[in-house]
C-alpha cells in the first residue's frame, strides 16, 4: 500500500509538472533577445487541405518564392526570413488555432493570411490582441481590416471591385439588363455580387436574374437555363476559377451568346484550360495583366512557372506581393517588434508589386488600380485600367 | 415550355450518372447491408484514372473514339480493383462486428481517399481531356441537346443493361441474388459467399469508375473532393428506387437528377443538395422499400 | 457517504475556481483555445453517446444541432443579450453580471436545438439503423443550408459575436468547464436512471421492449431531444468562446468527428466518450508537425482501431475508480496485518 501510494504520488507530481511545463510555453516577449543571425520568423496560415486547398496552396507557393528571393539577396536586417506555414483545413475555427499556434509557440513577428475572409475574420482578433501585424493577401470583405490597427490587406475590397465591373458593364458594354450567377457559399462571391448589384442598379441598370450555386458544383445548366429565359445583355459571374470555366462551357452549350463578366477570382490558367473556346470574349477585373510590358511581372511569371510547373494564379501573385511588402516593411522598420512593424506596413507607399503599385490607405486596405482583361484568342489580354480613385 | 423541356433533358443526362453510381451502392447494400461510404471516392478515382491515362497515352489532345474506349476500360478496371481491395482490407474483418463499425470504417476509407487524393494528385481542379468533341446534336428551337449528353445517356444505359443481364441471366448473378437474400442459406447451398461479395464490389466499383469517366466528359472539371456529395446523392437515388433493386437504382438516379435540376432551376440552387435528403426522408417515411423494392417484413 | 460526496463536490468547485483563476495566468491563449475545444467536444460527444450509445439510434447529423445552438445563442446575445448584459453590469459587479448572464444564451441555444431535435426526431426515428444515419446526415445538411440563407446571422460572411460597448465573448476556462461538468453529470445521471434503462432496453431489442410496455417511440424521441439539447449547449459554448462562427464549422465532417469520439470511446460508455473526445481533439494539434499527413494519419488510425478493436476503448463499461480503491484498501489492510 505504501509503495502504491508513493507511486501514485510521484506519478501525479510528474503529470502535474509535465502539464505545467507544457502549458507554460514561452509567451510573447519572454523568449530572450534573438541572436543576430537567427531567422526572422513569419507565420502563414492557410487552407492547405480541405475544400479550398487549391487557394491556400497557391498562396503558400507565392509566399515561399518571395521569401526565397529575399533571402537569396541577403535577407532582411541581416537575417534570413523563415516562413512557418500552418494548415487550417479550410475550417474557420482552425484558422484561429493556427494563428494562435504561430503567435504563441513559434513566436512569429508577423502573420500572412488568409485567403478566405471568414477565416481571416476568425484569426484577426488573435493577431490584434497579441500585437502581431497580420497581412491578408486576398480577403476582400471590408470587415477584415476593421478588426484592428494591426490588420492589413494587399488586395481589393469588394466595394471597389464590384463597382468596377458594374461600371464597366454599364459604360463600356452598354449593358442594361444583367443576370448574376454567384457562389452563395463563398464570402468573396456574395460580397462582390452585392456591390455589383447595388452599383449597377444605382447607375440605372436592371438585374434580370439572380441565381446562385455552391463552390464544388459542376452542374449549372439548371440555373443557366433560367438565366437564358430572362434574356440578359451580360452575365456577372463573380466566382472562382474552379467553377467559372465550366459555367462558361455549359452556358455556350445552352446557346447563351452574351459575354460573361467576372472578378479577380477568374485569374488563373484554369479558366482558360477548362473554359476553352467558351470563355472567348468574356471580361474580368483583376490586379495585373500577365501580358503587361512590366518586366517584373514577366520575370515573376517565368520564375514561378520554372519552380512550380504551372503559371501563377491570382492567389500566388497576391501571396508573393504580400510577403514582399512584409519584407520591405521589416527593412523600413529597422526592427521586428509589433508597433514598429505595424507602422512600417501602414506607411507602404507606391510599392511596385507584380499585382500593381500598392499603397496602404488609412483603413489599412490596399489602394491599387484594377485592370479589366478580355479573353481573346485563348489568352488574357489587357483591355483597360480602372484607377483606384 | 422550352425551359421546362431543357431542364428535363439536363436532369435526365445528369441523373444517368447518379444511376451508375447508385448501382454500386444498391448491389453492395443488397449483399452486405452496408452503406459503402467510400463508393463516392471510387467514382473520383475513376475520373482521375481517366485523366492520367488519357494524358499518358496521348489521347488528351484530340477527341477519339478509341481514346474513350481505352480510358473507360482503364478506369473501370482500376476501380474494380480498388473496390475489391477496400472490401478485403476494410470490410471483411468487420463482417461480424456491431453494425456501426463497418459504417465508421467506410467513412475512414472515404476520408483517407479524399486526403490521399489531395496530397498525391494535388488539390487543384483538373481539366478532363475532351475525348468526345462537344457538338450540338439536337435542336428544337431553344432546346439544345449536346452529343456528350447523348453519349453519357447511351453509355449508362448500355452498362446498366449489361449489369442486369449478368445479374438476372448468369449463374454468378444468381449467386449474387442468393447472397443478397440470405447469406447463410446461400453458404449452406454451397455458394462461395466471400468470393461473391468480392465480385459484387468489383462490378459496382467498375460502374462507379465508368460514371467518373462520363462525368469527366460532360462536366470536365475534376478534383479529389468531387466524390463526396455525388456519392451521398447516389445513395439517396438507390433508396428512392428501392435498395437492392437494379432497375430501381437506375430509375431512382434518373428521377433524382430530374428533381434536382427542376428545383435548382425553378426554386433555388440553394436547395439543390438539400432536396436529395428531403426526398430520402420522405421516401423512408412513406415508402421505405422505394419504388421497386419489395416490402420488408420485420422478423421478430 | 454524504460527507464524502459533499467533500467531492467542494473539491470540484475548488478545482474549477483554480482553473478560472489560474488558466489565463499559466496557459498561453493557444492552449486555452485547445482546452476550450476539448470542453465543447466532450459535451458534444457525451450528448451523442446518449442517443447513439445508450439508445442505439445512430445519428450522424449532430453538428447540425450544434449549429442551431451556436447560431441561436449568438443571435440572442448579439441582438438582445448585449443590452441585458449592459443592464446587469450597471447594478452588479462586472464578473457577477457576466456570470449571471452566461447561462441564458446556453439555455436558449439548447432549447432551440432540442426543438430542432423534436422536429427531426419525430419523423426520422421511425427509421432503423443505417437509414436513420443517412436521414440524420441529411437533416444536418438541410439545417446548415437553411442557416446559410438567413442574412440576419451573416450567411456566407459568418457571424461575429459583437455588440457595441459590450464584450460577449466568454473565455474563462473555469466557467466553461463548469458547464462541461454540469452537462456531463446531468447526462450521466440520466443514462444511469430508470429512463436510462428504458434507453438501453430500446437499444438491446426494440421489439421486445415494446412488447413489455416500454413506449419505444416516446423513449427514442426523448433521447433524441435530450441529446440535441446538449448538442445545442455545446454549440452555444463554442460560439461564445470563439467570438465568430461560420456554417462551415458544422459540416458533416464535424458530425463524423463526433461520431468517431463516441465509437472509439466505446458505445455506451460516458467516460469512454470523454476520454476519446479529449484525446482526439488534442491529437490533431499534437500532430501539427506532420502537416498535410494529419488527416491521413487520422483516417488510417480510425480504420485500424475499428478493425482491431471495434468495441472501442471502453466497450460499454465506465471508468470507475471504486474497484481499484477497494483493492487498495484491501491491500493496505493486508499489509498492515
Amino acid at each position: 500500500m505504501v509503495r502504491t501510494a508513493r507511486c501514485a504520488r510521484w506519478l501525479s507530481i510528474g503529470v502535474l509538472a509535465a502539464g505545467v511545463a507544457l502549458g507554460c510555453g514561452p509567451r510573447k516577449g519572454e523568449g530572450g533577445a534573438a541572436a543576430a543571425k537567427d531567422p526572422i520568423r513569419v507565420g502563414h496560415f492557410a487552407s492547405l487541405t480541405g475544400d479550398t486547398a487549391t487557394f491556400g496552396q497557391s498562396a503558400d507557393r507565392g509566399i515561399r518564392m518571395a521569401v526565397a528571393e529575399v533571402n537569396a539577396a541577403g535577407g532582411v536586417l541581416g537575417r534570413p526570413i523563415e516562413v512557418i506555414t500552418e494548415d487550417d483545413r479550410s475550417v474557420t475555427e482552425e484558422a484561429r488555432t493556427a494563428a494562435q499556434k504561430l503567435i504563441q509557440r513559434d513566436q512569429v513577428v508577423a502573420l500572412l493570411g488568409e485567403v478566405a475572409s471568414s477565416r481571416s475574420l476568425a484569426a484577426a482578433p488573435e493577431a490584434q490582441r497579441a500585437g502581431v501585424p497580420m497581412i491578408s493577401p486576398a480577403s476582400t470583405n471590408p470587415k477584415v481590416t476593421e478588426v484592428g490597427d494591426a490588420i492589413f490587406r494587399t488586395c481589393f475590397i469588394d466595394p471597389f471591385q464590384g463597382a468596377v465591373m458594374a461600371r464597366f458593364a454599364f459604360d463600356d458594354l452598354k449593358a442594361r439588363r444583367v443576370a448574376i450567377l454567384f457562389d452563395f457559399k463563398q464570402d468573396y462571391s456574395v460580397g462582390l455580387a452585392d456591390f455589383f448589384r447595388k452599383t449597377f442598379q444605382q447607375l440605372g441598370g436592371q438585374i434580370v436574374a439572380d441565381e446562385r450555386y455552391t463552390s464544388g458544383d459542376i452542374e449549372f445548366r439548371a440555373q443557366l437555363t433560367t438565366i437564358r429565359g430572362a434574356n440578359p445583355d451580360a452575365i456577372f459571374v463573380p466566382g472562382y476559377y474552379t467553377e467559372v470555366g465550366l459555367i462558361a462551357k455549359q452556358a455556350r452549350e445552352l446557346g447563351i451568346r452574351v459575354p460573361l463578366l467576372g472578378g479577380d477570382g477568374w485569374d488563373s490558367e484554369k479558366t482558360l484550360e477548362i473554359g476553352g473556346a467558351a470563355v472567348e470574349g468574356d471580361y474580368f477585373s483583376t490586379h495585373y495583366a500577365a501580358d503587361s510590358d512590366d518586366p517584373q511581372v514577366a520575370a515573376f511569371v517565368k520564375r514561378y512557372q520554372e519552380q512550380n510547373g504551372q503559371v501563377p494564379d491570382a492567389m500566388a501573385a497576391l501571396g508573393y506581393d504580400a510577403a514582399r511588402i512584409l519584407a520591405d516593411a521589416l527593412a523600413r522598420a529597422g526592427k521586428t517588434d509589433g508597433p514598429a512593424l505595424r507602422d512600417a506596413i501602414a506607411s507602404t507607399k507606391d510599392f511596385a508589386g507584380v499585382t500593381g503599385r500598392i499603397t496602404i490607405d488609412p483603413s489599412r486596405n490596399a489602394v491599387k488600380d484594377a485592370v479589366v482583361l478580355k479573353i481573346d484568342n485563348g489568352r488574357f489580354r489587357y483591355h483597360r485600367t480602372v484607377s483606384a480613385q | 415550355m422550352e425551359n421546362l423541356l431543357q431542364q428535363l433533358v439536363n436532369g435526365v443526362a445528369w441523373g444517368s450518372i447518379y444511376a451508375l453510381v447508385a448501382l454500386g451502392y444498391t448491389m453492395v447494400y443488397g449483399v452486405l447491408k452496408l452503406i459503402n461510404f467510400a463508393h463516392g471516392e471510387v467514382y473520383m478515382v475513376g475520373a482521375m484514372t481517366g485523366y492520367y491515362t488519357a494524358r499518358a497515352l496521348g489521347f488528351a489532345q484530340e477527341p477519339s473514339g478509341l481514346g474513350l474506349a481505352v480510358v473507360l476500360l482503364a478506369a473501370m478496371a482500376t476501380c474494380a480493383a480498388l473496390g475489391a481491395t477496400i472490401e478485403r482490407v476494410a470490410y471483411r474483418p468487420l463482417r461480424h462486428a456491431p453494425r456501426l463499425a463497418p459504417l465508421i470504417t467506410a467513412i475512414g476509407v472515404s476520408l483517407l481517399l479524399q486526403n490521399a487524393g489531395q496530397l498525391l494528385l494535388g488539390a487543384d481542379p483538373k481539366f478532363f481531356p475532351p475525348l468526345v468533341a462537344s457538338r450540338e446534336a439536337l435542336r428544337f428551337g431553344a432546346l439544345a441537346v449536346s452529343n456528350i449528353q447523348l453519349t453519357v445517356l447511351a453509355t449508362a444505359v448500355v452498362l446498366m443493361a449489361g449489369l442486369e443481364l449478368v445479374v438476372m441471366r448468369t449463374r454468378v448473378g444468381r449467386a449474387m441474388r442468393a447472397v443478397a437474400q440470405d447469406a447463410d442459406a446461400a453458404a449452406l447451398m454451397g455458394v462461395p459467399v466471400d468470393r461473391i461479395i468480392q465480385l459484387t464490389f468489383l462490378l459496382g466499383s467498375a460502374l462507379a469508375g465508368a460514371a467518373g469517366i462520363l462525368v469527366g466528359l460532360s462536366n470536365p472539371k475534376i478534383d479529389p473532393l468531387m466524390g463526396l456529395m455525388p456519392g451521398l446523392k447516389a445513395f439517396v437515388a438507390a433508396v428512392l428506387g428501392g435498395i437492392g433493386s437494379i432497375p430501381g437504382a437506375m430509375l431512382g438516379g434518373l428521377l433524382l437528377g430530374v428533381v434536382e435540376t427542376l428545383v435548382a432551376g425553378y426554386l433555388s440552387s440553394t436547395y439543390r443538395d438539400a432536396i436529395a435528403f428531403v426526398i430520402l426522408i420522405a421516401i423512408l417515411l412513406y415508402r421505405p422499400s422505394g419504388l421497386f423494392g419489395a416490402a420488408q417484413q420485420e422478423k421478430v | 457517504m454524504r460527507a464524502r460526496s459533499a467533500l467531492a463536490l467542494a473539491a470540484l468547485v475548488a478545482a474549477l475556481a483554480l482553473l478560472e483563476w489560474g488558466a489565463p495566468r499559466l496557459l498561453n491563449p493557444y492552449y486555452l483555445t485547445i482546452a476550450t475545444r476539448i470542453g465543447v467536444a466532450i459535451i458534444a460527444a457525451v450528448s451523442l453517446q446518449l442517443v447513439s450509445g445508450f439508445t442505439g439510434q445512430f445519428s450522424i447529423g449532430h453538428a447540425g444541432f450544434m449549429a442551431v445552438g451556436a447560431y441561436a445563442s449568438a443571435a440572442l446575445s448579439v441582438y438582445f443579450g448585449g443590452g441585458w448584459l449592459a443592464a446587469l453590469a450597471d447594478v452588479l459587479p462586472g464578473g457577477l453580471a457576466r456570470a449571471l448572464y452566461f447561462p441564458l444564451p446556453l439555455l436558449a441555444g439548447g432549447a432551440l436545438a432540442a426543438l430542432a431535435g423534436l422536429l427531426v426526431g419525430i419523423p426520422a426515428l421511425r427509421l432503423r439503423g443505417d437509414y436513420l444515419a443517412i436521414a440524420t446526415l441529411g437533416f444536418g445538411e438541410i439545417i446548415r443550408v437553411v442557416i446559410l440563407n438567413v442574412d440576419a446571422v451573416g450567411g456566407a460572411r459568418g457571424f461575429a459575436l459583437s455588440a457595441p460597448g459590450v464584450d460577449l465573448r466568454y473565455e474563462d476556462l473555469g466557467a466553461l468547464y463548469a458547464v462541461v461538468v454540469v452537462s456531463v453529470a446531468v447526462m450521466a445521471r440520466l443514462a444511469y436512471s430508470s429512463a436510462g434503462l428504458a434507453f438501453r432496453a430500446v437499444r438491446e431489442d426494440e421489439i421486445a421492449a415494446e412488447s413489455i410496455g416500454v413506449p419505444t417511440t416516446r423513449v427514442k424521441v426523448l433521447a433524441f431531444a435530450l441529446s440535441s439539447f446538449f448538442a445545442g449547449v455545446a454549440g452555444a459554448l463554442f460560439a461564445h468562446s470563439e467570438g465568430y462562427i461560420h456554417t462551415n464549422s458544422f459540416s458533416f465532417v464535424r458530425s463524423f468527428e463526433i461520431m468517431v469520439f463516441v465509437v472509439l470511446g466505446g458505445l455506451g460508455s460516458i467516460s469512454g466518450a470523454v476520454v476519446a473526445a479529449s484525446v482526439l481533439t488534442a491529437a490533431p494539434e499534437l500532430l501539427r508537425g506532420f502537416g498535410e499527413l494529419r488527416m491521413i494519419i487520422y483516417a488510417l488510425g480510425l480504420i485500424a482501431v475499428m478493425i482491431l478493436r471495434p468495441q472501442g476503448l471502453m466497450g460499454s463499461r465506465e471508468l470507475d475508480p471504486r474497484p481499484w480503491l477497494a483493492r487498495w484498501r484491501r491491500r493496505d489492510a493486508a499489509a498492515r496485518a
